[in-house]
């Protein structure tokens, strides 16, 4: 048999019809909903008549909307309309909800996971592009749009063109406090934000073989900042030892089953991807972004970059307006750049770990008193264990303002806003423009670099701070 | 879907790479549950100020273009965030088709689903429009899908791609569930095995 790509196997396992000159049709096993994007899908089911075809794949949670201070106080009516409106639709078509008082509640990408939903081998999709997340486990996940919602709803099948493969080999070892983060955003800063515009990506390598599968979530996660449908790592005893007793995991000796047909997935020696690229992790520092593209983004030691010095006229262009709008001249060194706020969360970076690592910075120092710094733990299962472990105190000691679960500033759909002209370091995935709140300016980082920088005042190299730590620890 | 065949229209140029969704509509306007009355939310911060009044220079703020029914982009239109409310927005205002030379993909996923066509020419061609667009009064393009070929009244001629199924369901307006669904059978074989 011809050696297949872990993609190329996953594809197969879940084409239920393929003819020349037209999409696959491909089966979907898990289906995640969340309030913004499935309205008009529930809609459009009722006016054909159609019912949910597979309910129990389908899992849906709200998290977009969600108050992070007084969770249940949703003073924003058309907010509250579309939460309600979910809670009306799950009912009537009979899908689990994670709701507002469920302890399963969190940001989907946070959840899917954590319930073990998730599972190597799976082909998912939601009405987000982040579903590039789940990735991190060996599934075939990706964002799709409220046509395809109703689509899956309906159907549990998504007619689709096969993408092309990319391996992205990740050489070597990350440098002493280098995070997933850092290697993401570098990886998009060099190669822009659509070099894998029709490919589905495999991290490959010995870094990646390294992260935590929190860490190669963060990595799938941004995937689709560098154009790609979908992330994957293969899965291996990380992988396993993640999944082992999650709830909707196969459990006993199940589990021992379906870990020796998840260890078939992983790509075959002497297979082909279309494409291939290498990276040296030992090359990389921790990343500030500077522009409104999460591909604008340089080392902490180095400067805001001379529109001048790009190729292009449209990348010279994009970066002039980008300076613009973030308020930056060139030439300024990144450490020097101050920020009024910081947003530590999101579907990137808000899982128990990425709360340990800006707990490790912030402990025992004082945030800066011209900023305002909020924690804002994934999901309600992320806040119930750091509270378990004490970082709610250690943030709060510190002067962080310690938050319920949810999308919050990420997109600021909720309460949780920059005003016109503040400066934010942000552990989410997007520095668009308005992003953050219109006029908000959002320099994209790693949690460790946020809470730094919430301390500071202004960004700062984070690895100096964890020599200083380990140096301290060790002195103990 | 409403079937996409031949449509002639006023061109606006939009100058800048890497338009994303969040721009093209806010995420303030991503509450409401209906599929409709996005348009006058299209760019919204590009187009109004914070007191509502509308940015004179944005280009569709611009009298020329007001009745502009084909966007002309750069690279990587429709990055970022899945949502189809940006072409419903798109649609709904009144734009029929966008030409860039590269889209995101979910996003020109997504427009195929709405009976409005995203369009691949050359970095080339789309320098050529620009300049065309931005130098003529009341530039126009005809679109033709059943021959995939973009022209203009002064002999500009540029054949496009598209995939032949898609073009197939924009043409005839197909709606993709009830196409699926023709392969019933074959969906439940598939569940009998692996359920």
């Amino acid at each position: 048999m011809k050696a297949r790509t872990m993609f190329e196997k996953i594809w197969d396992n879940h084409v239920i019809h393929e003819e020349p000159g037209k999409p696959s049709l491909l089966y979907i096993d898990l289906h995640l909903v969340h309030e913004v994007t499935s309205p008009q899908a529930f809609e459009g089911l009722r006016l054909a008549g159609r019912e949910v075809r597979r309910p129990e794949l389908t899992f849906a949670t709200m998290d977009h909307n969600v108050p992070t201070a007084d969770r249940f106080n949703v003073k924003d009516p058309i907010s509250r309309k579309q939460m309600e409106t979910l809670t009306e639709n799950c009912k009537e078509f009979g899908i689990t909800l994670a709701d507002l008082n469920s302890p399963d509640q969190g940001i989907v990408h946070v959840i899917g996971p954590e319930l073990g939903l998730t599972h190597p081998g799976k082909t998912i999709v939601c009405g987000d592009s982040h579903t590039s997340t789940h990735g991190a486990f060996g599934a075939l996940a990706f964002g799709i749009g409220t046509s395809e919602v109703e689509h899956v709803l309906a159907t549990q099948c998504l007619q689709q063109l096969k993408p092309r493969t990319m391996e992205v080999r990740v050489n070597g070892d990350l440098p002493f406090g280098v995070s997933a983060k850092d290697l993401i955003l570098a990886i998009i800063a060099q190669y822009g934000t659509d070099f894998a515009t029709g490919y589905v990506i495999e991290y490959t390598g010995e870094a990646i073989r390294k992260l935590t599968m929190e860490e190669r979530m963060t990595v799938c996660n941004m995937t689709i900042e560098g154009g790609a449908r979908a992330g994957l790592i293969a899965p291996d005893e990380t992988t396993f030892a993640y999944l082992k007793n999650k709830r909707y995991v196969p459990q006993g000796e199940d589990f021992v089953a379906a870990m020796e047909a998840w260890k078939q997935l992983c790509t075959d020696e002497g297979a082909q991807f279309d494409t291939v690229v290498e990276i040296d992790a030992a090359q990389i520092a921790p990343q500030v972004t500077w522009g409104t593209s999460p591909g604008m983004g340089t080392n902490i030691t180095s400067t805001v970059p001379d529109p001048e010095s790009f190729e292009t006229v449209a990348q010279r262009k994009a970066a002039q307006d980008a300076l613009a709008y973030m308020g930056l001249t060139h030439g300024t060194p990144v450490s020097e750049i101050k920020i009024d706020r910081v947003f530590i969360g999101s579907c990137t970076n808000g899982r128990i770990e990425d709360l340990r690592k800006a707990a490790e910075v912030a402990k025992g120092r004082k945030v800066s008193p011209s900023v305002h710094a909020m924690v804002v733990p994934g999901s309600q299962a992320v806040k119930q264990l750091a509270e378990e472990e004490g970082l709610h105190l250690i943030f709060r000691e510190a002067g962080f303002d310690w938050r319920e679960s949810g999308c919050s500033m990420c997109l600021a759909m909720n309460p949780d806003i920059l005003s016109e002209g503040e400066r934010c370091a942000s552990t989410s995935n997007r520095n668009f423009e308005g992003r953050q709140g219109r006029g908000g300016r959002t320099h994209l980082v790693s949690p460790e670099m946020a809470a730094a920088a919430a301390i500071a005042g202004h960004f700062v190299d984070v690895r100096e701070w964890k020599q200083e730590n380990a140096s301290k620890e060790v002195f103990q | 879907m409403n079937p996409f065949v031949i449509h002639t229209g006023l061109v606006a140029p939009l100058d800048r790479v890497n338009v994303d969704t969040d721009a093209i509509i806010p995420k303030q306007f991503l509450k409401r549950i209906e599929r409709s009355g996005f348009g006058q939310f299209l760019f919204y911060e590009w187009r109004f100020n914070v007191d509502g009044s509308p940015i004179d220079s944005f280009i569709l703020n611009t009298p020329a273009y007001k009745d502009s029914t084909i966007l002309l982009a750069r690279n990587n239109f429709g990055c970022g965030s899945s949502r189809e409310h940006a072409p419903w927005a798109l649609a709904d205002y009144g734009f029929r088709a966008v030409i860039a030379p590269s889209f995101a993909d979910i996003f020109y996923n997504n427009c195929f689903k709405n009976g409005f066509l995203p369009i691949k020419l050359s970095e080339e061609q789309i320098d050529e429009l620009f300049k065309r667009a931005e130098g003529r009064e009341n530039y126009q393009l005809t679109i033709d899908l059943q021959e995939q070929v973009v022209t203009d009244n002064d002999g500009l001629s540029y054949s496009f791609e598209v995939d032949p199924y898609r073009r197939y369901c924009l043409l005839n307006g197909l709606d993709d569930i009830g196409l699926t669904l023709l392969y019933e059978d074959k969906i439940a074989a598939y569940e009998a095995v692996r359920r």
